[in-house]
């Protein structure tokens, strides 16, 4: 149990130093409508890394999540301005992603294919996607986004919650729920932590295989959902990359590549750490873009490392009993 | 009697020191990014000029990604800066930050690109250089040294950027007033030398070694630049066999201007920091309507 949960710990003493420390530097940092910006700026990351974060924990990968945000923002963009029902449209491209995501997890299972390669060819199918419907970024005008747009939580201290910052909440409660207190959240750590022991109990591989890329389908949709409703526009070139974001962020949350351990909370703490790099290089400056990514690049390292280090002594531990 | 009048030099030396802190402006500036040559010499002369106009520029640099500029934007609006400067990765996607500006009463000025919002009071100018003008330069400046009469090959930028379209139309709109003028050949070389030295390959094979064509007209000078070489290649004298001229003016340029190889080449300002802090400053001096675009104005250069 403490095992489990070490990961976490670390990656919430890291937010937490550098938000004292970015505080200590540029006091507004502690001002709560930063707090907002950082919530609602990174809200579709954090959705994209939740549903990335179950993938990886059954030992998975899927890197069609940024052409996802693409395709999906691109194409509420052309159906709303073909003059058909918002809300029509939204439930229509969640249940594309859904569908997609299940169609990825087929594959992988039915054909036994890596799902670093199913999933590339998702990244290339839905990018190439993007630019056959529109090629260049397209306004987003309904008065269902307007009201999206001007939903905002005050908090004490003059900042806000907007709407994308509220959605993401809720995944993220929803994503606790099906993770921790539901069968196919069980099976999702078995697949990950012990595959033939999983298979030996008569697991229902498939099924579990297509519900956990469905599932992760789904919330790059809803990532993709709230970056369009965000810019108020579909732009092919949206979410370009942002599949390495998202896994970053999982795996800041202290989510093992190697599959079987991870919380889905830990994305929402890895996607703040992310923002707030990005905020304090803004606030600095001085500092170049550059500085976003190498920061970002040496605390992942750092993880890495700890990570490793963790499950080594715990294994040798469990050897010495 | 005596700690009072200490106290109140103290007092009034704090609010001396306070004051002149308040004096200098702080200006957020979110940039696209770093690509090609334009763009980081761009950034370079904003962060430079600042220091001349004693601004405390907080300068940020979105990657090429839309989230990092509203990110940023965000964070200068939390800073309470007195001014934002956008150079938009996009045109769309603007409408709620802007807002979000307007509520912080921060104003916010485009540099370059334009944005499409519902409300054109959210920014109160862009200011940037006119491509649809630069287009027209060229032509006056190819329509008064052929007299008037010249057929042209047009080396296009990228398929539909800003730069390629409003280049296009503003050379074609000088061109239509004179009869004897007239684009024969039109291809995109997509900005590149080797894009540019492809196409007027392809040209030179089509047209019998450029045989009648007076003028090559490029979108950019690094296509020109290619296109220079391709003829070399052929055995042609380019600026003396046809007239080249081209917009940008990079340092390869004015090399070729010097050597006679081109004729022309109208100027994109990078150094425009000066262009557009000036306008920045007056306005929080006393906010007043501006025209919604301000135009940098560039010059024509020719060879000696």
């Amino acid at each position: 149990m403490r095992d489990r949960y070490l990961p976490l710990l670390a990656t919430i003493a890291v937010f937490a130093a550098l938000y004292i420390a970015g505080g200590m530097f540029y006091p507004r940092i502690f001002s709560s409508l930063v707090f907002g910006h950082l919530l609602a700026d990174n809200a579709f990351i954090i959705i994209a890394a939740i549903g990335v974060t179950f993938v990886i924990i059954s030992g998975g990968i899927d890197l069609s999540i940024g052409s996802m945000i693409g395709f999906v923002g691109v194409a509420m963009a052309s159906l709303i301005q073909a003059g058909w029902d918002p809300v029509l449209v939204l439930v229509l491209v969640l249940v594309f992603g859904l569908l997609y995501g299940a169609f990825q997890g087929f594959i992988i299972d039915f054909c036994d294919i890596q799902p670093f390669i199913a999933t590339l060819s998702g990244l290339f199918l839905l990018r190439g996607a993007c630019f056959m419907v529109n090629l260049n970024s397209t306004p987003i005008r309904s008065p269902f986004v307007s009201w999206f747009n001007n939903i905002y939580v005050d908090l004490p201290g003059g900042g806000f919650l907007t709407g994308g910052a509220l959605v993401m909440l809720f995944m993220l409660a929803l994503a606790i729920v099906i993770a921790h207190y539901t069968r196919f959240g069980t099976n999702v750590y078995a697949m990950g932590g012990d595959r033939p022991s999983a298979i030996l109990m008569g697991m229902p591989m498939r099924r579990t295989t297509v519900m956990i890329y469905a599932l992760a389908g789904f919330y790059s949709a809803v990532a993709g959902v709230i970056y369009a409703m965000n810019t108020s526009s579909g732009y092919p070139l949206a979410g370009n990359t942002l599949e390495l974001s998202a896994i970053a962020a999982s795996v800041l949350g202290g989510t093992m590549l190697t599959g079987g351990v991870g919380l889905v909370v830990g994305a929402l703490f890895g996607g703040m750490i992310l923002a707030l790099i990005s905020t304090i290089i803004i606030f600095n400056g001085s500092l170049n873009g550059a500085w976003i990514m190498i920061a970002t690049g040496f605390l992942l390292f750092a993880f890495i490392v700890i990570q490793r280090w963790i499950v080594s002594s715990f294994s040798s531990a469990a050897k010495a009993d | 009697m005596k700690n009072l009048k200490l106290v109140a030099a103290v007092v009034a030396g704090a609010m001396m020191l306070a004051s002149t802190s308040a004096m200098a402006v702080t200006i957020g500036f979110s940039q696209v990014g770093d690509e090609g040559d334009w763009r980081p010499a761009f950034s370079k002369d904003m962060q430079d000029s600042a220091v001349e106009y004693g601004i405390d520029l907080k300068f940020a640099d979105a990657q090429g990604k839309q989230e990092e500029q509203l990110r940023a934007v965000r964070a200068f609006i939390a800073q309470g800066v007195d001014a934002i400067i956008i150079a938009p990765v996009v045109v769309t996607g603007w409408d709620q930050v802007l807002q979000e500006a307007k509520k912080a009463s921060i104003p916010v000025f485009l540099a370059d690109r334009d944005v499409e919002v519902e409300d054109n009071s959210l920014y109160v100018t862009r200011i940037s250089a006119d491509f649809n003008l630069e287009g027209k330069l060229a032509a006056a400046w190819l329509a008064a040294e052929s007299k008037g009469s010249c057929k042209v090959v047009e080396l296009q930028g990228t398929v539909g950027s800003a730069a390629a379209i409003e280049r296009q139309k503003g050379f074609q709109a000088v061109l239509d007033q004179f009869p004897a003028m007239e684009i024969v050949r039109s291809q995109s070389g997509d900005f590149t030398t080797e894009g540019g030295k492809q196409v007027m390959e392809a040209f030179i094979k089509a047209t019998n070694n450029l045989e009648g064509i007076c003028a090559s007209f490029a979108h950019n000078d690094n296509m020109q630049l290619g296109a220079i070489q391709a003829m070399k290649e052929a055995g042609l004298n380019p600026g003396t066999d046809v007239l080249m001229v081209s917009v940008d003016y990079v340092p390869a340029m004015i090399k070729a201007l010097e050597a006679g190889e081109a004729n022309a080449s109208v100027e994109l300002r990078s150094a425009i920091g000066k262009f557009i802090y000036p306008v920045v400053l007056d306005y929080l001096e006393a906010p007043k309507d501006l025209p919604k675009w301000i135009v940098i104005p560039g010059d024509l250069h020719t060879a000696k």
